[in-house]
């Protein structure tokens, strides 16, 4: 034993008797984690969000949460002299006076944007495979979570340095509290200590964000991740797997190495595009002065969103009894949004109620054979880019040379309309899927290999399915779900159903949610398809090899290759020879 | 073994790495660990590396992380020498990238590319040279079985018996109700966040927010160079921001920027026939107007003027007012008109507003009605 072995047994021991620390190690140092590509989407938050701690730290060194009126002196000559709050003077600092200091921020803000990125795919990743059904129902509330805490911690950053870009931003987000009825304009004024901007509202904003907002975070992240753990991770359906394994590469070593290694090659990535690309150069904007705005103020991509869907409300506002009731801010701003984290939050329950599903599901699905789940998703999608396009109306309207106005009113309309559509296409594009898939199950996959037959028809040949993508495709049958039983209003004996109504709602979105799917062949009738696919490619096979000989031409005639008195098939041909090719 | 087993294990797993009857696995670059918890997936299809079999791609494999972590080790050094070395006022031309300050490109370059590489050093590790070979681990449902339900609503109960929670109605009872009224001390503490400074109480937020600094007979400034303006200075089309003249000693007296927010205007000349109305009789000053600067949306400042069609556009949110018909709304998700401030000159010549406002600018709240 070399010493450092000697040492590092020690060193476990010592922990070990004070922890129990060797148990868990060996309980857990060869759990198990499957690996695919979409997996890390979640670890690229993780190590973003790590990355964003670690640039934060640095930065509040520097900072001055302060709102103090003071003269700039600072090396960016073209604001010298000017008067600016502390909060942007201190900024202006760390990116011209640290040295290493714009790279940090750079870093922190591009991590940030990353963090976010990440979070959204990772949750689009989740919800697309149905990986949020039960147990993991939790964990994906937690994730709702954590995706709208990264953008109250995002926002509350970008309204930090008190540029002027920054402050307009703070400038709406006070419209908005404002417009929030009965308690909106108190709330304003003690977030503001009075009225816009006042001069406690960034030293408060620090707090939120670099304590509660952060806390919070690494909390719930905390919660997340002992889920995963404790619940092993899902799958994807493949060679081997069932719901009730988890067939991968053990933590101790290939996980250590590379996850390990990921969070490196992240924070590697964040660090060059932090040294190399310049994001929310501050210094241009100038300092915040309620006063004034430049054209195009765009927020951060995240936001984009919320503030699209404020740009394109009608302008609808009503005075009752005295009170101003302002639904065009109100109504995007809050109840919107509002709304739509509680139905993601929700929606395991919501499906899980609708389609009676009580099953524990540790195999993921693939999205097309959850039609229904996927078209709702990718409505989702459309909705949420159609605002998005609507944060950027302006920018989209001097790019293209085009109204304003037109941009607006379209995406007004297409908002309602389009995710809608959005939902029919994707559900026929997944039963397209389940159909081709079924045809694969039971006829093989077309081969690409084209065959003329002695009499001159050609056919594709089909081959059996490799045993990786029959694995694959086979988790269809597993998936496939019958929809619930319609509800009765008297059960036999002529009894009211006191439930009825409650039954038949869930029966209908049951139906709604099932009713659809092509019915896949069971596992008898794929084995059938497939022995007989295979029996099939290898009759063909040694035909072709031997109709070197066969020089008839056939004419076509209408589609149906055929001469008379010869055989149609090669089955009739095989058997004409007796069994001899 | 505990809870790892092959799916197949009456055969003897095939590692893929060719055939293994040898048993002493001569045929790989490396011998593999066949201990628990490296039990393949037997069904598993798996084809070998060439670092499996190839004791010299091995070793390619082994020299190409070396070099990766000997660049981490070399990029380490250059940050230091970077961070020292480069003056930061330095600018250099990147491809691509344009004119960059030379030390921050430094520094995140040798910084990021170190960091990159000790990453992609240990995945190249984990994918050449460790194990490929996929193992299977049986899960467990989360649901405790019937006896630890069973021992735990025991326990449960045995509590909830001793304690006498069930028991004692008084005590039930009262704790519900202290519970339940402790976090309003909690609630009543933010009341503070907004104080007037002087002890008392002060304005109403709905009176702060309708009052501006505007009064009778207040000069007109520019903004930023805070002069006093004439009516023929303004051309025919032109366009000026502008605040009240005590505007800069209301902030020194405040210390804050609340007044200007809220005082900010817009003046803008047309041909007096141009105007089609206005909030007020007479509220013009020969064809010189003056509006809010504040959008009644959610309160950006304003500042994209077309002449030609007298259209004010927010860039915020894109509301769209017309100053030549009462600043009223035409497009856009703002409800309300843009207020007017009535202007004339003094006696000195200068623009001055008539009176104040005569309704709140910027966005709507609750008690503006």
């Amino acid at each position: 034993m070399s010493t450092v072995e000697k040492v590092g047994g020690s060193v476990a021991t010592y922990v070990d008797n004070r922890t129990g620390s060797n148990r868990f190690l060996a309980r857990n140092l060869k759990k198990v984690f499957p690996d695919h590509w979409s997996f890390m989407l979640g670890e690229i938050a993780l190590y973003s969000f790590i990355v964003v701690l670690l640039t934060g730290v640095f930065l509040t060194l520097f900072y001055k949460p302060s709102m103090v009126e003071v003269v700039y002196d600072g090396s960016y000559v073209p604001l010298k002299g000017v008067m600016m709050s502390e909060a942007y003077a201190s900024t202006l600092d760390i990116s011209f006076d640290v040295r290493g200091g714009l790279l940090i921020r750079q870093m922190h803000h591009w991590a940030a944007l990353l963090f976010i990125a990440a979070m959204s795919v990772h949750m689009m990743r989740v919800f697309f495979t149905g990986a949020f059904r039960k147990p993991r129902e939790f964990n994906w509330i937690i994730g709702v979570t954590l995706i709208a805490l990264g953008l109250a911690a995002g926002f509350s950053g970008y309204s930090l340095p008190d540029d002027l870009l920054s402050g307009t931003g703070l400038q709406i987000a006070r419209g908005i509290i404002q417009a929030i009825p009965i308690v909106g304009t108190w709330g304003a004024f003690l977030l503001f200590d009075g009225e816009f901007p006042g001069t406690e509202f960034i030293s408060r904003l620090y707090g939120v964000h670099i304590l509660l907002v952060p806390g919070l975070i690494l909390a719930l992240v905390t919660v997340h991740l002992m889920l995963v753990w404790v619940q092993k991770h899902t799958q994807f359906p493949g060679p081997g797997r069932t719901n009730n394994n988890v067939v991968g590469y053990p933590l101790m070593p290939i996980y250590m190495a590379k996850a390990g290694g990921f969070f490196f090659v992240v924070f590697g990535v964040i660090t060059l595009i932090g040294g190399l690309v310049t994001v929310n150069p501050i210094w241009i904007f100038g300092p915040y002065t309620p006063d004034q705005v430049s054209a195009g103020s765009q927020p951060d991509w995240y936001i984009g969103w919320l503030d699209g869907m404020l740009r394109i409300m009608p302008n609808w506002e009503t005075v009752l009894f005295g009170y101003t009731i302002s639904w065009n801010i109100f109504l995007p701003a809050v109840v919107i949004p509002g709304i739509v984290f509680t139905a993601a939050a929700l929606y395991p329950f919501l499906e899980a109620w609708a389609t009676g599903d009580k099953r524990d599901h540790n195999l993921l699905d693939r999205p097309r054979n959850a039609p229904v789940r996927t078209g709702i998703g990718v409505m989702a999608i459309t909705f949420y880019f159609l605002l998005f396009i609507g944060g950027g109306n302006d920018i989209i309207a001097i790019t293209f040379d085009l109204s304003i106005n037109s941009i607006i009113w379209f995406l007004r309309i297409a908002v309602i309309v389009g995710p809608p559509i959005a939902f029919l296409i994707t559900k026929r594009i997944c039963l397209g899927l389940q159909r081709r898939d079924r045809e694969k199950l039971l006829h093989g996959y077309e081969s690409g290999r084209i065959l003329r037959l002695p009499h001159g028809e050609f056919i594709e040949v089909h081959e059996p399915l490799t045993p990786k993508e029959r694995a694959v495709i086979e988790s269809a049958v597993e998936a496939y779900h019958t929809p619930l039983p319609a509800a009765q209003k008297t059960d036999a004996n002529g009894v009211r159903n006191k439930h009825y109504r409650r039954q038949n709602l869930r029966a209908k979105l049951s139906h709604w949610f099932y009713g659809d799917a092509i019915v896949p062949p069971t596992y008898d009738e794929i084995e059938a398809g497939q022995a007989h696919v295979a029996h099939d490619a290898a009759i063909e096979a040694p035909l072709h090899e031997h109709d070197v000989d066969t020089t008839v031409m056939v004419p076509f005639h209408g589609g149906i290759l055929h001469t008379e008195g010869e055989p149609a098939t090669n089955r009739e041909q095989l058997e004409e020879r007796g069994g001899n090719l | 073994m505990s809870d790892l087993t092959t799916r197949d294990s009456a055969e003897t797993p095939d590692h893929g790495h060719g055939p293994t009857t040898d048993g002493d696995g001569t045929d790989l670059a490396r011998p593999l660990f066949t201990g628990p918890g490296a039990l393949p997936a037997a069904d598993v299809p798996h084809r070998p590396r060439a670092s499996d079999v190839n004791p010299k791609a091995a070793r390619r494999v082994e020299r190409q992380i070396a070099a990766m972590f000997m660049l981490a080790v070399l990029m380490v050094i250059l940050f230091v020498i970077a961070y020292v070395g480069i003056d930061p006022y330095t600018m250099a031309y990147v491809p691509v990238l344009g004119e960059v300050g030379a030390q921050n490109a430094a520094l995140g370059f040798t910084f990021g590319l170190g960091v990159f590489a000790i990453g992609a050093g240990a995945i190249q590790w984990a994918k050449k040279l460790m194990p490929d070979v996929e193992v299977v681990q049986e899960r467990h449902t989360m649901t405790s079985d019937a006896e630890e339900t069973d021992a735990a609503a025991e326990q449960f109960e045995r509590g909830k018996e001793e304690s006498g929670f069930g028991q004692y109605r008084l005590i039930r009872r009262t704790l519900i109700a202290a519970l339940a009224l402790f976090p309003i001390p909690l609630v009543v503490l933010l009341r503070d966040l907004w104080s007037p400074k002087n002890g008392g109480f002060g304005p109403s937020p709905s009176e702060v927010l309708s009052e501006t600094a505007w009064t009778e007979g207040m000069p007109i400034v520019t903004d930023g160079t805070y002069v006093k303006i004439r009516p023929e200075e303004i051309p025919v089309g032109g366009l000026v921001s502008a605040l009240p003249e005590n505007i800069n000693e209301i902030q020194e007296e405040e210390h804050n920027l609340n007044a200007r927010g809220k005082a900010a205007i817009l003046l803008v000349r047309m041909e007096p026939d141009e105007i089609r109305s206005q909030q007020g009789e007479g509220w013009d000053f020969e064809g010189i107007v003056a509006y809010s600067k504040i959008c009644t949306h959610v309160g950006c400042p304003i500042a994209l003027y077309e002449h030609r069609t007298h259209h004010l556009l927010c860039p915020c949110h894109q509301s769209t007012f017309d100053l030549a018909d009462a600043g009223n709304v035409i497009f856009g998700p703002a409800a309300r008109r843009m207020p007017q401030l009535p202007i004339g000159v003094n006696e000195e010549g200068f623009l001055v507003a008539k009176m104040p406002f005569q309704e709140p600018v910027g966005p709507s709240f609750w008690e503006r009605g």
